[in-house]
């Protein structure tokens, strides 16, 4: 029998971190500002996730909504929903939690440098792509146009308020914005996301589609993308699945023969065009 | 080492020695059941207890490498938070376990220990001392013959054949040859008795063939792949219960789920890790309440074309070894691979000119 080499520790093992801030986004997210105790930065790219740890509760897969390499510190917006995020929802600055990760591909950062982007983001998919457009914004000098298509079912579930003003102020970023279903308050558009594309130019052979959002978003924007000319391996996407242990073992996220926690959860369209447990 | 000959009146002493000096596992009888008799693996405490003449056993050996429960850390919570990985493993001998189930094994080796090795299960089997026995007897449902794994070259560390009056013993480690020269009585074996286990091999897999698959197992990707809107594949759903039996009892299912268990103290806790079935329902739900998986009919083929399609770069095979429990297990007889198989490939010979 052949003996198999043991690794060192475990990679269910996570690590330790402090909450430094937290901040109410809306009714049902927040934003955790964290900082891992061994005083190492995350060293994630945008796009990818961790497995967040609450000791004696679960674990939970949570994308990082902060961008990569400007602080020690990085940011989880989490949506109370399951166990663990309303666990995540008592906690208090200076309580701790347990990481791993980061796990999973990223958005394109370097095949989309000197191109158009276009970013679409329902609802909370923006949380991951605010990693990916504060980047973007930092590195704005390495990229052409660029569109961010925001929506959201009504106004109160806005996310990240303050910098949807400040992007939509902005002279370097086209912003547009919709809702679903408005308030009496709210005086900008109203539908759903993709009722902002007849609204915008774009060049098909320069631009990347970016999106993120509920499986049902996927279709229509893919639909109006393609619409619009922009190729299968132009359109990237994060899908959402049930990532349980992070590297490829437990089974839970697999998209046909593709496991969301690492071949995900960004997949270029191109990709999954065929896989039809995708989409 | 050459192969060996354990004399038919020393084998039990070769057995109550191992007992003596090592925690053993193995094959056991279980009263009748409406099935027949069956059999599951459990300690041995006397030589009497091991069966090796077994058909099939109504659970495979994962349990020994993938507990169904399973401590992945130990923590505490308070005044400081820590966690510890939890390791304590033990060493035994299994004994009995079918080339079949050897083959499902090494499967599951390769899975744990590509990409990020998982130390868990790594550390239990290199803990098992794994003595095989070649099949005399063929389970009703079984056609292991026809998937290639009637026979291993590798993944035990002794391999015993029943030849009728003795036993044919090969060793394939450092560890089996050092069993064999503590606790056995063995001789070289004559070349009439290698050439009787040649027959006792061929006789188990020409019975075990009589199953009928009528697919090359080769085959199996491609059918699987070409046929995925196959009425089959509703009309055997149809009737799923979503129970996992499937799952649970076969030999290359592995996925598992992760929870935690804290304490009556709030301070100490555990996070574990048990079996978990693709069939179940909620398999593939997120916590948003969005179910990937929702219908029957997607869990049940998914099962199906994880072993048959989606595990194949992997593990340069098909991800069933042909054992038939799932086919024996299912209360609504819907999982029996051969009727899969079989029927997809009428699918195909109907779109074939004559």
């Amino acid at each position: 029998m052949r003996i198999h080499p043991l690794p060192e520790g475990s990679p269910y093992l996570p690590v330790w971190a402090e909450i430094s801030r937290i901040e109410q986004l809306t009714e049902s997210e927040k934003l955790f500002e964290l900082q891992l105790l061994d005083g190492r930065p995350l060293g994630h790219k945008p796009g990818q996730f961790v497995e967040l740890s609450i000791m004696g509760i679960g674990e939970a897969p949570i994308s990082v909504s902060s961008p990569p390499g400007r602080r020690q510190s990085f940011e989880l917006a989490i949506r109370r929903i399951g166990n663990v995020t309303a666990a995540a929802h008592r906690l208090n600055v200076g309580d701790k939690v347990g990481i791993r990760g980061p796990f999973g591909t990223c958005f394109p950062v370097e095949e989309t440098r000197g191109k158009d982007l276009l970013v679409v983001a329902g609802g909370i998919g923006l949380v991951p792509l605010r990693s990916f457009i504060k980047y973007v914004l930092e590195h704005r000098s390495d990229y052409g146009d660029v569109t961010l298509l925001f929506g959201a079912r009504n106004p109160a579930e806005q996310l990240f308020l303050d910098e949807l003003r400040e992007w939509k102020e902005r002279k370097d970023l086209r912003y547009l914005e919709t809702v679903d279903r408005p308030d009496a308050a709210w005086k900008g558009h109203v539908g759903i996301i993709t009722t902002l594309f007849p609204k915008i130019r774009v060049d098909p052979a320069k631009v990347f589609c970016i999106a993120v959002g509920p499986p049902v978003m996927y279709r229509f924007v893919i639909l109006e993308a393609k619409g619009r000319g922009i190729p299968d391996d132009h359109i990237f996407l994060s899908l959402e699945r049930r990532m349980k242990c992070g590297i490829g073992k437990c089974g839970h996220c697999q998209i046909n023969h593709l496991y969301a926690c690492q071949d995900g959860p960004v997949f270029k369209y191109a990709d999954i065009v065929k896989v039809k447990e995708a989409l | 080492m050459e192969t060996a000959v354990i004399a038919n009146p020393d084998f039990p002493f070769f057995i109550r020695r191992l007992i003596e000096n090592h925690h053993v596992e193995g094959v056991k009888r279980k009263g009748q059941s409406v099935f027949g008799q069956a059999y599951f693996y459990g300690p041995i405490e006397h030589p009497d207890d091991l069966c090796l003449d077994f058909d099939c056993t109504a659970m495979p050996p994962k349990k020994y490498f993938l507990p169904p429960r399973e401590e992945l850390l130990h923590f505490t919570t308070r005044p400081t938070l820590s966690a510890s990985a939890a390791m304590e493993i033990k060493e035994l001998i299994l004994i009995g376990v079918h080339p079949y189930d050897i083959k499902a094994i090494t499967q599951m080796d390769l899975i744990f220990s590509r990409g990020t090795p998982d130390p868990h299960y790594l550390q239990r089997r290199n803990a098992v001392c794994l003595i095989g026995v070649e099949p005399t007897r063929v389970a009703p449902r079984a056609f292991w013959a026809s998937m290639g794994a009637a026979s291993v070259d590798s993944g035990f560390d002794l391999m015993l054949t029943d030849i009728g009056v003795h036993y044919v013993v090969e060793s394939r480690s450092l560890k089996g040859e050092d069993l064999l020269s503590r606790y056995a009585k063995t001789r070289p074996a004559t070349a009439e008795e290698i050439s009787r286990r040649e027959r006792v091999r061929a006789d188990a897999a020409g019975r075990c063939r009589q199953r009928g698959l009528t697919v090359a197992k080769e085959e199996i990707p491609l059918l699987l792949e070409k046929f995925t809107d196959a009425w089959l594949w509703e009309e055997k759903s149809g009737k799923c219960l979503s129970c996992g039996t499937c799952n649970l009892v076969c030999p290359t299912c592995y996925c598992f789920d992760v929870w935690d268990e804290l304490a009556i103290d709030l301070v100490q806790g555990k996070r574990l890790r048990r079996w978990d079935g693709c069939l179940l329902q909620d398999f593939a739900k997120v916590a948003s309440g969005e179910n990937f998986r929702e219908t029957r009919t997607s869990r049940y083929q998914h099962r199906f074309l994880r072993k048959g399609c989606y595990l194949l770069p992997i593990l340069d095979d098909v991800a069933c070894v042909g054992c038939g429990r799932c086919a024996s297990a299912c209360l609504a007889d819907i999982a029996d691979p051969v009727d899969v198989f079989n029927r997809l490939k009428e699918e195909a010979c109907k779109g074939e000119p004559p």
